[in-house]
């Protein structure tokens, strides 16, 4: 069989807000780019991003760039790289002007300017009165942006390979990176992007949980490319629980919510905040909120007849601003609990949210592995976006800062890349042996015979992941945890296909997706165990405490024996003085 | 509860035919999302599109008991049975509920969706008062779901000269916009006995959108901005 061929200066895998901003800026610069996105780029998952992106733009409290880059270091518990989180913070006024520009229909202030609003985590002058930084467009800002990027990428012509699976990196011998195998969806034929750099912005990997806020596509598909192609993932401990999903469901209630007024209370009617963050209260980072509904919870002062949730309350906030400020999330409170959230209170309780951890790149969104001393780019990746480990949230990310990441990283990967291009005039050969091992994953499903559903597996793991790698998490139980996933990569095996057809067979797709939720999973219980301390997302019962003298490091995950290896936080801003770790109180 | 699915397999059936699923025991307080991937449980080779759950994506557009909806925000309490699912009306069938949108997307594209500014451009945000900002809701909300437009029997008889709602309603969000400074070429482009004007006020549009959005209302708008410019 002669496998098609198309040749571009750039891929871009994924089609969500980091894609897309990537995408815009090398189609604006004339190169050849290819998109490749397993649904139609707006259907993407930035779109269901709801309460905003963060600025310092001061448009309703004084701010700046410097308090925000606290904040941020603050709230990823001192993991965060302080280079990167510094130029995140230095360039988002531009960025959210820029996005303005191109047309985001953002919420206004009487003067005209875009309407800010408070959210978790966010102070004025390092840790004083609370901020309000993050820009919305109502309670739709990733909608908002996400479909933005796209019109201004259809106005660019951008070239766009819509309903594309991408399967694996090709590399050739010296480890250089020459594009992907993807397959359409639409015909189910194998396709050979040949591009001199490729971005992954493939988001990130929710459905490891079986409660979350994420959407059936959210598989972490590049961080598995990544790991098969011989990176290493960063920091896969760090999962995000957010606060305020709806209870037994997981649809979520963003934190806007909270930053337009509302609270949380406990079964008693007490707003138990107060007692876990006596300044923040509701507005806490959200590894303090999680942890305190997780407590609550526990020691029988939930709410309902099982006593297994809590109330957040918004009802005191009037028809005005819940229709004016939060009007999609009052559609969902109605549509899937039937509540009137103008009248009653909303049943919530924390939920998987975001990957923090993910591929290791630097600030330019080139892919950085570690060598002997330091580390080097892998020549011609790139990665941005949630499946990306910049690292700007550390072991915690603040609400906001993700639409940021995603447009700062894909507008600076974009720019390196342009540079790239020119000193990489020619695409290099691709041998039929760099191709092989592709190949050989595709055709892995036309096995036949009998044996397990890959939707029966997929249950499982997401089960042993909520149980044995939540909130809360001790050595036994996550030794229990690593031996039930390795367990579950073994049965992969059995694992078969009865629909072997070839259009739109979306079973196969799911074998795919279960088999990189399989790899991330057991990177991420794995990274679990080996940090013997509590920071941010990750609390270990059996070590509460931060342990900066031995674990003010980066995890790195090898899928290659499963090993772990370690690289320093990089705590040197780019001009102004470190923030060093201190005790973090809200 | 019972269930009718449109099936249709290009490798393997002449033709489509309707299967007849029962699904005992469903929640009802549950949405039609959930009891179609229940059957994709029974039987793999049943496709249909979905992502988000949540009725943000856009993705799981199809014709339920004979009114397009998102199969995600659909209670089954709400539903008749058997409840008949079928592909969105009028798309060419890929297979099963999965149509091709190839047209819906190039109207889309064709009304220029997006912000045009010819002015030098501040180094701030474009000032924009919360009553010009209040023109847009009801227009940027839209999610590309095509039900409005696969509703629309103008639409059935003339796919690819009618924009249909779903373009159009974008094609005034753009119009509606106080930063945007292509009206006159926006309006010129729709002008034409086709591209708006097959609007008969069906109001089908209306009826079906998901988002509740009023694409009627919309077109009935960039006709009156055309009045205005003539006069
Ligand atoms: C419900 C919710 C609300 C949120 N609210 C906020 C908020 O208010 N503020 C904030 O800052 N952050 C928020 N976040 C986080 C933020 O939205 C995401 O982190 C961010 O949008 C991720 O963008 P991305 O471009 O990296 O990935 P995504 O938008 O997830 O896009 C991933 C892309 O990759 C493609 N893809 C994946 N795998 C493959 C493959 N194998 N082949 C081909 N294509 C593939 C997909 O098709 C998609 O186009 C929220 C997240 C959720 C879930
Ligand atoms: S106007 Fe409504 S029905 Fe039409 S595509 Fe947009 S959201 Fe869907």
């Amino acid at each position: 069989m002669t496998l098609a061929r198309r040749k571009f200066d750039t891929l871009v895998i994924g089609a969500g807000g980091g894609g897309l901003r990537a995408a815009l800026q090398l189609a604006q610069a004339d190169a050849k780019v290819a998109v490749v996105s397993k649904v139609f780029p707006t259907r993407s998952h930035t779109v269901a991003a709801q309460g905003g992106i963060n600025a310092a733009l001061a448009n309703v409290l004084p701010d700046n760039w410097h308090w925000h880059m606290y904040d941020t270091i603050k709230g990823s518990d001192y993991l965060g790289d302080q280079d990167a989180i510094e130029y995140m913070c230095r360039a988002a006024s531009n960025l959210v002007v820029e996005l303005e520009h191109a047309g985001v229909p953002f919420s206004r202030l009487e003067n005209g300017n875009i309407y800010q609003r408070p959210f978790g985590g966010q102070s004025q002058d390092f840790g004083g009165k609370q901020a309000a930084r993050t820009c919305a467009a109502a309670d739709r800002t990733g909608h908002a942006i996400l479909h933005t990027l796209y019109q201004q990428n259809i106005r660019a012509k951008t070239h766009f390979f819509d309903e594309y699976f991408a399967i694996d990196l090709i590399k050739d011998e010296e480890g250089v990176i020459l594009g992907a195998l993807v397959m359409s969806i639409e015909t189910g034929e194998p396709l050979l992007i040949e591009a001199k750099t490729t971005l992954l912005a493939t988001g990130g990997a929710g459905q490891l949980f079986r409660t979350n806020t994420n959407a059936h596509i959210n598989t972490g598909d590049g961080l598995a490319m990544a790991l098969r192609a011989g990176i290493p993932l960063q920091d896969m401990e760090f999962f995000q629980f957010h606060p305020t999903g709806i209870a037994g469901k997981g649809m979520l209630i963003s934190e806007a919510a909270r930053g337009e007024g509302g609270y949380l209370t406990n079964k008693n009617g007490e707003r138990f905040m107060e007692r876990y963050a006596p300044n923040a209260k509701d507005l806490a980072s959200r590894d303090v909120v999680s942890r305190a509904i997780f407590i609550e919870v526990q020691e029988g002062r939930g709410c309902g007849p099982s006593g297994d949730y809590v109330n957040l309350n918004i009802n005191h906030l009037g028809e005005e601003v819940l229709n004016k400020r939060l009007p999609a999330i009052c559609d969902s409170i109605r549509t899937f609990l039937r509540v009137d959230p103008a009248k009653d209170p909303v049943p919530i309780y924390p939920t998987a949210h975001y990957t923090m951890g993910g591929i290791p790149t630097n600030r330019q969104g080139q892919v950085v592995v570690p060598i002997e001393h330091g580390e080097e780019p892998i020549p011609g990746l790139y990665a941005v976006g949630e499946c990306a480990c910049v690292s700007v949230h550390g072991a915690n990310r603040l609400g906001g800062n993700s639409l940021l990441d995603i447009v700062v990283f894909g507008r600076a990967a974009g720019n390196d890349i342009i540079g790239y291009l020119r000193e990489h005039r020619y695409h290099r050969p691709i041998n039929e042996s760099d191709v092989e091992q592709a190949m050989a994953h595709l055709t892995r499903w036309d096995r036949k015979g009998d044996g397990i559903s890959v939707a029966g597996l997929r249950g499982e793991l997401q089960a042993i992941m909520e149980k044995y790698c939540g909130v809360f998490r001790t050595e036994e139980i996550l030794q229990q945890g690593l031996e039930k996933v390795l367990e579950i990569e073994q049965r992969l095996d059995d694992v078969v296909l009865y629909d072997h057809s070839k259009i739109f067979n979306t079973a196969r797709i799911e074998a795919f997706e279960l088999e990189n939720l399989v790899d991330i999973a057991l990177a991420t219980v794995k990274s679990a165990l080996s940090r013997q301390e509590s920071r941010g997302a990750h609390s270990r019962v059996d070590y509460p405490e931060r342990d900066d003298k031995h674990w003010l490091k980066h995890s790195l995950f090898y899928k290659q024996d499963r090993r772990m290896a370690y690289k320093p936080v990089r705590l040197k801003p780019l001009t102004v003085d470190t923030f060093p770790p201190k005790e973090r109180v809200y | 509860m019972r269930f009718l699915i449109y099936r249709y397999h290009p490798e393997k059936d002449q033709k489509p035919y309707m299967q007849a699923f029962e699904l005992d025991g469903l929640d009802k307080n549950k949405m039609l999302r959930d009891a179609l991937l229940l059957i994709k449980k029974q039987d793999e080779s049943f496709t249909f599109r979905h992502s988000c759950g949540e009725g943000v994506c856009g993705s799981d557009a199809l014709n339920i008991n004979g009114t397009n909806g998102l199969a995600c925000i659909t209670p089954l309490s709400s539903l008749k049975e058997p409840v008949e699912v079928r592909p969105l009306p009028g798309m060419p069938v890929i297979r099963d509920l999965v149509v091709d949108m190839a047209q819906f997307y190039k109207h889309y594209r064709e009304v220029k969706p997006y912000l045009v500014v010819t002015d030098p451009e501040p180094e701030v945000e474009f000032k924009q008062s919360p009553e010009e900002r209040s023109k847009l809701d009801g227009l940027y909300e839209c999610i590309l779901c095509g039900c409005c437009t696969t509703a629309c029997p103008s639409f059935w008889w003339n796919p690819e000269k009618f924009r249909g709602p779903a373009a159009l309603l974008q094609a005034y969000r753009f119009l509606a916009d106080s930063r945007d400074q292509a009206h006159d070429k926006r309006l010129e482009e729709l002008d034409g006995p086709y591209r708006m004007f097959r609007c008969h006020t069906i109001m089908n549009c209306v009826n079906v959108c998901p988002k509740g959005l009023n694409p009627t209302e919309a077109i009935h708008n960039i006709k009156r901005m055309m009045m205005k410019d003539v006069v």
